[in-house]
């Protein structure tokens, strides 16, 4: 129990105090998490939408890989990421294996299943009927799209936090890829892992307060605006 | 009002993306140190590291894995210079032509630990590998890494000289760190074998007691090792080879023997540089 409240009273000094090596540890997780899910979103709205407004043989086979991809365990992409990026794998001559970028990979790599496939179920919400009558006052087909991504936008911030949310607190691949190197690639979740191996139970528990804190902040801020009435 | 706050959300992400982006770089001028565990869990390689990078202008990328994968790393190119303490597999990896120059920089020990009770009955015992007997004959649970680490490694050395093949149920293993293990043989009063430093770091944590110590089987000795060039066209021989120099340089050997005092009150690791296996 005392090291539970002595955890949460470093959590607080060392929020409060600035530790450097500790904001740094925070920005760069919030660094790499961004730059996943931004990635993700690129990837993942577009594949979404293409899945749930076309039909083509096979389309159900796809979304069912999309839907096993939503669960991918973190360790199994952080392993093929890796060996992927090994100097001696096909991706060696890109030098990026233990560095912030391999983990932006891996994790966007996470993340993009996620994404499609809530802006799939996010997309297919909105009613054919809706679509149809967009055809009819003469929308052109990109056109019909972009609003109907626009009228699933609420949904699809969902992505947004389940992206994020899914890689800031994963560990596998981070651990994996970037190799939890002080100063460079140590992440709030790889430097919780490696303060309980070296037994101070007090920073560890810091280092969670703050991931929740990170996690409970962005989420916030989306819902936020989630929540918003149009005006 | 929705779409400008949903605008600025998306910007502030792109604009956190593209400072990681800016922020990441040039990876011409890095040593990959393949390395243990217990090196960085000490503390020792927070220490070492930033020394070394102010030296040379190199940058390390510290890979810290159990002892079995920095060597497999090493054979395949994926590493540079690799820091390590299980000599029996290192002379075998030197042997077959994967590392080379093989020097020794330090030592600490190992300790055969154990709950008070000790249902075994060797606290004092002066032989590890009787102790072992004992723990086996009578059952008694005993928490093995089971990871490859240079402990663990030793540990099964342990095991066959002692002519004990260890198995469940009284045999558990924890596939985990040093740290972790400890834990595990805390909570199950379980013996188990543990290096000095991780045992003092987690001293406040486990009521373990030292049951064997100072036989010269439990002697944990830490080579450094230079990886052959032919590994793989990207291997950094030049930083690698510098890397080595500066774990041998008596300057640095001086950190490692005050390594520790001020935090544990006696040093972690004994510096033994120049030294043979001979001599051990």
């Amino acid at each position: 129990m005392d090291v539970l409240v002595e955890g949460v009273r470093q959590a607080v000094a060392l929020l409060l105090g600035g530790d450097r090596e500790i904001l740094g540890v925070l920005w760069l997780s919030l660094q790499v998490s961004s730059a996943a899910t931004l990635i993700a979103l690129l990837l993942g709205i577009p594949a979404g939408a293409v899945l749930a407004l076309s039909r083509f043989p096979g389309r159900t086979l796809v979304v069912s890989a999309v839907n096993t991809g939503m669960g991918l365990p973190p360790v199994v992409v952080g392993l093929f990421v890796t060996i992927l990026l090994w100097r001696s794998g096909p991706l060696g001559g890109w030098e990026i294996l233990y560095t912030p970028a391999a983990i932006i990979l891996a994790q966007a790599l996470i993340a993009s299943p996620i994404v499609t496939g809530i802006t799939l179920a996010a997309v297919q919400n909105v009613p054919a009927k809706f679509r149809l009558q967009l055809i009819a006052l003469g929308a052109s087909r990109p056109q019909m799209v972009w609003v109907t991504l626009r009228e699933a936008r609420l949904p699809m911030l969902a992505a947004v936090m389940a992206g994020f949310g899914g890689v800031i607190s994963e560990i596998g691949a981070s651990l994996m890829v970037g190799g939890n190197i002080k100063g460079q690639t140590r992440t709030l979740t790889t430097a919780m892992v490696l303060e309980t191996g070296k037994g101070n139970f007090e920073i560890a528990i810091a280092l969670s307060i703050l991931l929740l804190l990170l996690v409970f902040g962005i989420n916030w801020a989306l819902t936020a605006i989630q929540q918003r009435r149009p005006a | 009002m929705t779409t400008r706050l949903g605008r600025c959300a998306v910007l502030v992400l792109i604009g956190v993306a593209l400072s990681a982006v800016a922020g990441a770089q040039a990876p011409s001028r890095t040593v990959i140190l393949s390395t243990t565990t217990s090196t960085q869990d000490s503390g020792l390689l927070d220490v070492l590291v930033p020394l070394f990078e102010k030296h040379t202008g190199y940058t390390v990328k510290t890979i810290s894995v159990g002892t079995g994968q920095a060597l497999a790393l090493a054979a395949r190119g994926e590493a540079d210079v690799t820091l390590c303490h299980a000599p029996a597999l290192e002379k075998k990896y030197v042997a077959e032509g994967k590392m080379q120059d093989r020097r020794l920089v330090m030592y600490n020990d190992f300790l055969l630990v154990g709950p008070e009770a000790d249902p075994a009955r060797i606290k004092g015992e002066r032989s590890v590998v009787d102790a072992l007997k004992k723990i086996a004959t009578a059952g008694a649970r005993f928490v093995s890494r089971g990871d490859k680490s240079g402990t663990h490694i030793l540990e099964q050395n342990l095991w066959k000289q002692a002519d004990v093949t260890p198995a469940s149920p009284w045999y558990i293993e924890s596939g985990q760190g040093m740290g972790a293990t400890l834990g595990i043989a805390n909570d199950r009063q379980a013996y188990t074998l543990s290096d000095r430093a991780t045992l003092l770091a987690f001293s406040k944590r486990v009521d373990l007691k030292t049951m064997v110590e100072g036989d010269r089987l439990l002697l944990n000795v830490y080579s450094v090792m230079e990886v052959n060039p032919a590994n793989g066209p990207k291997v950094n021989v030049v930083g690698g080879k510098a890397f080595a120099a500066f774990m041998l340089a008596p300057e640095t050997q001086a950190v490692i023997k005050s390594f520790g005092v001020d935090k544990y009150g006696q040093p972690l690791f004994v510096p033994i540089a120049g030294k043979k296996d001979e001599d051990f």
